[in-house]
């Protein structure tokens, strides 16, 4: 079980056509994500960091290649399993937290839950659960507006997590917070990951952030251009104090 | 393949009940704007209640009213009347025009939340069904509003041509009736309104939720 792949990819090729032009954002991708690993993708803007990340996500579709999510081929799949493994399989943290503004932390952590076919009562329980674990549980009724940049973030890791996805995908979660906040939520995922296994993959610039990973994918041009594991990374970034 | 079909589901819903609740919020939340966009109903409905009713008061005093009153009556021309019929069909067009353009601009506007809740997992027919219950609902209430203050105004309007004769003769059955038309054709004007701005929503991609920019 620990050595399933849980994201795997085949010579994983996307060309973007714009008018006469086209451009080949990756040329031929290939990696395996471990169940309960913690990945980092880090690469400069343009370098098809974002494009791979949307496909691991099941929120585009590959050119040329194969994008296996716990081994089922996304290629295959219609609007409505798409639709579904996005609902239950994964779970997305985005750089601006996302939050619906409309609706309190209690009911954007309950949505996803409304969508699997939860009934309300069971949604509002596991939600004021999923809250509480991530220091929030006095808050559930708030509104977005009415939470700091990082309280939005961690309403956004329970909203990920209301599933019980098996991958959580986070694009730059630390990228609109200040440090102090940032490392928390980077501590937050790390302990998310420990507790619920569950994967997480983040395309982050942070550096506090590839402390805490098992693994770092170095994207450059559409392509891999090196992996490195934790123990091999030469860190020294040094603490962060907060006042 | 066959293992493939057991572990992924097509099973992803949203009650009707749910959808309520949230197209509900979603106006509430913004009060302003729905007001805005529903006084456009409440007006177009508020102009054919009142060439309701006041046809309906017409025929009534020309089959019951007093002699003065009918002589007065007599004087008004059918031209007149088509003429009316012409300038509430436009109004109504012109609401439907003005709806499409409020829910448009809100899609644009919410981009990212839809966005999101396709990440979430919400099909094209949920953003769909959101966007007509949350105009549906905006026409409702503006048609309801537009038809009492309508029929109300034209009440006065021929109490004051035609004496209190109209109180006592009042075609309180044919009010009802047309109240209940009006109220349902500010509905499905509206619904109509929100079609096509719902399915632009509908065909976003889930992508652009991630995007960072506006």
């Amino acid at each position: 079980m620990a050595e399933e792949n849980v994201v795997r990819t085949r010579n994983v090729k996307k060309v973007f056509i714009m008018g006469n032009v086209s451009l080949e954002a990756l040329k031929g991708i290939n990696l395996e994500i471990k169940r309960g690993e913690y990945i980092s993708i880090m690469g400069p803007s343009g370098s098809g960091k974002s494009t791979l990340f949307n496909m691991i996500g099941g929120l585009d579709k590959p050119t040329d290649g194969k994008i296996y999510i716990d081994e089922v081929d996304v290629a295959q799949l219609d609007a409505y399993e798409l639709a579904w493994l996005r609902c239950r399989k994964i779970g997305y943290i985005f750089q601006s937290f996302n939050l619906i503004p409309v609706m309190t932390a209690l009911e954007n952590v309950t949505l996803p839950m409304t969508f699997a076919g939860m009934s309300t009562d069971d949604a509002i329980d596991k939600g004021v659960k999923l809250l509480t674990m991530v220091g929030l549980g006095d808050r559930v009724q708030h509104k977005p507006v009415e939470l700091s940049g990082g309280q939005q973030q961690r309403v956004a890791v329970a909203r990920a997590l209301a599933n019980d996805p098996a991958i959580v995908l986070a694009d730059e979660p630390t990228g609109n917070l200040d440090l102090k906040t940032g490392k928390e939520i980077i501590d937050l995922l790390r302990k998310m990951n420990k507790e619920k296994e569950v994967t997480i993959i983040s395309a982050t610039h942070d550096l506090k952030m590839l402390d805490v990973s098992d693994r770092v994918f170095w994207i450059r041009d559409g392509k891999v251009e090196r992996v490195e594991r934790r123990a091999d990374l030469d860190l020294n970034i040094g603490t962060v104090e907060g006042e | 393949m066959a293992e493939q079909k057991e572990k992924i589901g097509k099973q992803v819903v949203l009650p009707m009940s749910k959808a309520v609740e949230i197209s509900v919020k979603s106006i509430k939340t913004r009060l302003g704007r729905s007001m805005i966009t529903a006084s456009g109903i409440i007006l177009a409905i508020a102009f054919l209640m009142s060439i309701f009713v006041s046809d309906s008061i017409n025929k009534t005093l020309l089959e019951k009213g007093s002699l003065k009153v009918r002589v007065q009556l007599q004087n008004v021309g059918g031209e007149e009347q088509a003429r009316q019929i012409w300038l509430v069909v436009l109004s109504l067009l012109v609401c439907v025009v003005g709806i499409a353009n409020a829910m448009l601009m809100s899609v644009t506007e919410r981009y990212k939340e839809i966005g999101t809740m396709k990440c979430l997992g919400a099909l094209d027919r949920f953003v769909i069904k959101l966007f007509l219950l949350e105009s549906g609902f905006m026409g409702l209430f503006g048609s309801i509003v537009g038809a009492l203050l309508g029929g109300l105004m034209m009440t006065i309007v021929s109490s004051i041509n035609y004496g209190l004769e109209v109180f006592t003769k009042f075609p309180v059955l044919g009010f009802l009736y047309y109240f209940v038309v009006a109220v349902i054709l500010g509905t499905v004007l509206a619904v109509i309104g929100a079609i096509y701005p719902a399915y632009t929503a509908a065909k976003m991609v889930p992508a652009d939720a991630m995007r960072s920019e506006i």
